[in-house]
């Protein structure tokens, strides 16, 4: 008799107790796949930019060229950094209490620096 | 969760106790730099926000980075994430299952930390290049 306790079905989705899986682990390795390969396109735009005046950067910036690729590596970059702070904040933080926070407030930290960078990206690079 | 620590049990042995390793410094250097990354992300967003509002701001934010205060922070931020990019590239390496004989896993992290610095020295020397003060 299988005296192991786990349906067939929970068996078939290897998910585990906390129904996640392996996503944490996959999701940290494809944003950070995405935030390599576009970092390339953003360090030598960057580079090509210091001390440049506003007019060079802001056209720079609104070539969708520049635009799409920076925004990419943003969303991927800002995801990857969210998945990573999480794994810290579990590490090192044990009270419950203050552990739901800082989860809460890295959430939160990261939707408001995609929002401020994006934002101003498309404000650049759609015009005015 | 919080009575697990409570009791005064003796510790496993923590990093303090061993003699610093290569591939333990690296490890954690990655978590340091991928920390620091994670705030620098602030000056990202200030410096896009600041191009998006106009030239007068960009002037004193970019006022502010030319600095040497702002470039101290700019030439670690580099570091930091060219460092952590290698780490990176070390981990996916790693990922595959190849490249944990001892003398690789030594050779790996010699090379993210000679790499890193390396990288950032020249993409500075190209840096004051392009600005043209060189």
């Amino acid at each position: 008799m299988d005296m192991n306790m786990r349906t067939p079905l929970a068996k078939v989705h290897g998910l585990g107790s906390a129904r996640e899986g392996s996503d944490h682990f996959w999701w940290q390795r494809v944003t950070a796949g995405v935030t390599l390969v576009f970092s390339l396109v953003v360090v030598i735009v960057l580079v090509a930019l210091v001390g440049k005046d506003h007019a060079t950067v802001h056209a720079a910036i609104a070539s969708p060229f520049v635009s799409v690729p920076l925004l990419v590596f943003i969303v991927a970059g800002v995801s990857h950094m969210r998945l990573g702070m999480q794994v810290i904040i579990e590490d090192y933080v044990h009270t419950m209490g203050l552990k739901m926070i800082g989860l809460l407030a890295n959430n939160f930290f990261a939707i408001f620096i995609v929002l401020a960078c994006v934002f101003a990206v498309l404000k650049v690079a759609i015009g005015t | 969760m919080r009575e697990t620590h409570a009791a005064h049990r003796p510790l496993s042995p923590h990093l303090q106790i061993y003699r610093p390793l290569i591939n333990m410094v690296m490890s954690i250097l990655h978590r340091m730099t991928g920390a620091a990354l994670y705030v620098g992300t602030l000056l990202l967003a200030w410096w896009l926000i600041s191009v998006s509002a106009g030239p007068h701001y960009f002037d004193y934010v970019n006022g502010f980075l030319a600095s040497w205060p702002g470039r101290l922070v700019l030439f670690f931020y580099t570091w930091a994430f060219l460092h952590h990019m290698l780490g990176g590239i070390r981990h996916f390496i790693w990922d595959t299952g190849a490249g944990f004989e001892i003398r690789t896993v030594n050779l790996l992290c010699w090379l993210t930390i000679v790499g890193s610095l390396g990288l950032t020295l020249l993409f500075w020397t190209i840096g004051y290049m392009v600005m043209g003060k060189l």
